[in-house]
């Protein structure tokens, strides 16, 4: 172990490259041809709207369930979450149990009845018995929010990754490999639409889960296959290395109301996520819808076992100050944990990986914001509804290219955050602006356009409002061992909101501004509300299947 | 409510399914099903959070070997999650799927 550990520091302050950079290219690249390959294929014939939103909704719920589960094992999920575990111990491993815990609401309360209701996007279903014209701009506008919050993490993942693999210095070089990484993925949005995007989410759930099991399976046999073993070395490291105990609580939170902010806006957030709910139209019923999240509870909740065990690992055989001052900081513990276990090659293979996801997260969140673009706001609002499903499919793939370039800029200037923490906040805003009028529609009879905007526009505001004046935007201390500040700015303090996270004032006011909106408006569609809630019950003029 | 209504629903079988007695037994059985189920969980969930926060030194007691109070509540959250995972599926199956089904079929199936 000390041997490990002593060699650790050697090569990270140097900020040079950390195994073969040709090896970690070669094996992305060789991802890239076949995803490119396998994306080709299936999307022959993309033409009609349903196969380019939907994929035809023709998958099955066992291939839906794992392309969720690609789709939510993003950057943040794996770098993130072994990094905060290696870093800050059980409090990292906080965030897992929200994150899995969360899809509890999906499964119980809107995966089936949001399959059965909707067609393409989110706003389908909030505006299906409200005002079209004002809903839908609504769902579109914290539907872009939301994703774009989303899309900065991946990003910022795979600038910090880049950093950490190919020890570029110069700011140009991240850049250009950023540009590449929105091109690809941008060649699998136009290109393969759903249908595409959902066989490169499979592929990469399947070596993601494969390549953690692997290196969890290397971590355990290092420690006897004894979990007590591996957190008993992980912590006598931490604390020989003048770190704390990594077992108790409250390294990371220091206040206990930032953490139950944070912890509500894990747990309600991922019902809202508009990427996510997207998926749901890919197959054929809301039986296959529940059996997608079956899939995605399982996949998801043994590959969060997996980022335990390599956090502990990282902790240990790689080393707090180590993975502090990487390139890349805390997000490449579990790298560089792959290089401690296995070398250049297994570096390679994880990099790959890590970079394959971020590829198809960022591929899902960018088809889910130019279908919301052209579905919601071209066809219903410039076209009133008249635009054909190939108009549609155009305008979403023209979207679709403006989105990538978005991603790209915006991940040039995402360079360097801790990406945990920027998911964390596009699930507070998908909590506080989506969740409550998700719920709203499906359950409360009363529920109305008002209630609807009130709730969608006060949830988004207010959370990008306190997130704006946070401590994660300005004024935190300056971290000793990186020389920073870990808010987003540097040298400037205006912030006033004592919390990081804002999930525990924006999702009660989501709420409270719903009840109060719908309850001072008199509209009530009978003839729609019927329509829809036998439709979400039983199925009854629900999409189907796209036949060949 | 109905009195909002803007324009005549008598005749609309949607709303004539809506009020029928089968369809409220249905959506009484959903209810009653996924909404206790749903306290629960995020019940279980928040006393987890809150002991997290407020608990500190008992959730950081070793309870054997290095295996703390946190670490085992926060794995069984994992376990609830999975069971509550899987008896919400085989009820949805065995009990509400068959219940849904006879009625879209009286509504005239999927189409």
């Amino acid at each position: 172990m000390s041997t490990l550990l002593a060699s650790a520091p050697s090569f990270a302050p140097t900020a040079t490259t950390v195994g073969n950079p040709a090896i970690n290219i070669t094996i992305f690249a060789l991802f890239v041809v076949v995803t490119l390959a396998i994306v080709i294929r299936v999307s022959r014939n993309n033409r009609s709207a349903a196969e380019y939103y939907a994929g035809g909704r023709a998958f099955t719920g066992r291939q839906n369930g794992i392309a969720i589960a690609g789709d939510y094992l993003s950057a943040a999920s794996f770098l993130g979450i072994a990094g905060a575990i290696a870093i800050n111990g059980y409090d990292g491993f906080l965030y897992s149990i929200g994150f899995l815990v969360a899809w509890l609401v999906a499964l119980l309360l809107v995966a089936e009845l949001l399959r059965n209701v909707g067609k393409y996007t989110m706003a389908d279903v909030l505006s299906f018995r409200l005002r079209q014209r004002p809903v839908r701009i609504a769902a579109a506008i914290s539907t872009l929010a939301v994703s774009f919050f989303y899309l900065l993490a991946q990003m910022a993942g795979a600038g910090g990754l880049v950093a950490l693999l190919l020890g570029i210095e110069g700011q140009w070089g991240q850049r250009l490999v950023i540009v590449v990484v929105g091109l690809i993925m941008l060649v699998y949005v136009i290109y393969g639409g759903m249908k595409g995007t959902t066989w490169v989410q499979i592929i990469k759930a399947v070596l993601l889960i494969i390549g953690a099991g692997i290196m969890t399976l290397w971590v355990l046999s290092m420690f006897g296959f004894s979990l007590s073993n591996l957190l008993g070395e992980a912590t006598q490291a931490s604390q020989d290395a003048g770190g704390k105990d990594l077992l108790q609580p409250g390294l990371q939170y220091k206040n206990p109301i930032d953490f139950i902010s944070l912890s509500m806006a894990l747990v309600l957030g991922t019902a809202g996520l508009p990427h996510v709910l997207m998926r749901f139209y890919t197959v054929p019923t809301s039986r296959e819808a529940r059996r997608s999240v079956v899939w995605a509870i399982w996949l998801i909740g043994i590959f969060y076992l997996f980022t335990l065990v390599l956090g502990f690992g990282a902790a240990d055989l790689v080393g707090s100050s180590a993975i502090k001052k990487a390139p890349g900081g805390v997000n490449s513990a579990a790298p560089l944990l792959a290089f401690e276990l296995g070398g250049e090659i297994l570096l390679g293979i994880i990099s790959a990986v890590a970079f394959a996801t971020i590829l198809a997260v960022v591929a899902g969140l960018t088809i889910t914001a130019s279908a919301s673009l052209s579905h919601d706001i071209y066809n219903t609002v410039v076209k009133k509804g008249t635009a054909t499903p190939e108009e549609e499919v155009k305008v979403a793939r023209i979207s679709a290219l403006v989105l990538g370039a978005v991603a790209i800029i915006g991940g040039i200037f995402a360079l360097g955050q801790n990406i945990a923490f920027l998911v964390a906040l596009a699930f507070a805003v998908a909590a506080s602006a989506n969740l409550p009028t998700i719920l709203y529609s499906l359950f409360w009879k009363r529920f109305n356009t008002r209630g609807a905007l009130w709730s969608i526009y006060g949830g988004l505001i207010s959370a990008i409002t306190l997130i704006i004046f946070s401590p994660v935007v300005s004024g935190k201390a300056v971290d000793p061992v990186t020389g920073k500040s870990p808010s987003m700015l540097q040298g400037v303090d205006f912030h006033w909101f004592p919390l990081d996270n804002p999930g525990i004032i924006s999702i009660p006011l989501g709420f409270i501004l719903g009840y109060i909106g719908t309850v001072t408006s008199k509209e009530y569609n009978a003839a729609k509300y019927a329509e829809m809630e036998v439709r979400s019950l039983t199925g009854h003029g629900a999409e189907t299947a796209s036949t060949h | 409510m109905s009195k909002e209504a803007p324009e005549r629903v008598d005749d609309d079988p949607n709303v004539a399914m809506q009020n029928s007695a089968e369809f409220n037994e249905l959506r009484t059985k959903f209810r009653k099903f996924v909404f206790p189920l749903t306290a629960l969980f995020l019940a279980w969930y928040f006393l987890y959070v809150l002991l997290s926060v407020f608990a500190k030194e008992f959730m950081g007691t070793r309870l054997f070997g290095n295996i703390t109070w946190g670490l085992t509540l926060g794995l069984l959250q994992f376990v609830t999650t999975f069971a509550i995972t899987m008896y919400y599926a085989r009820w949805a199956d065995r009990v509400f799927d068959p219940a849904a089904e006879a009625l879209a079929q009286k509504m005239g199936g999927h189409q």
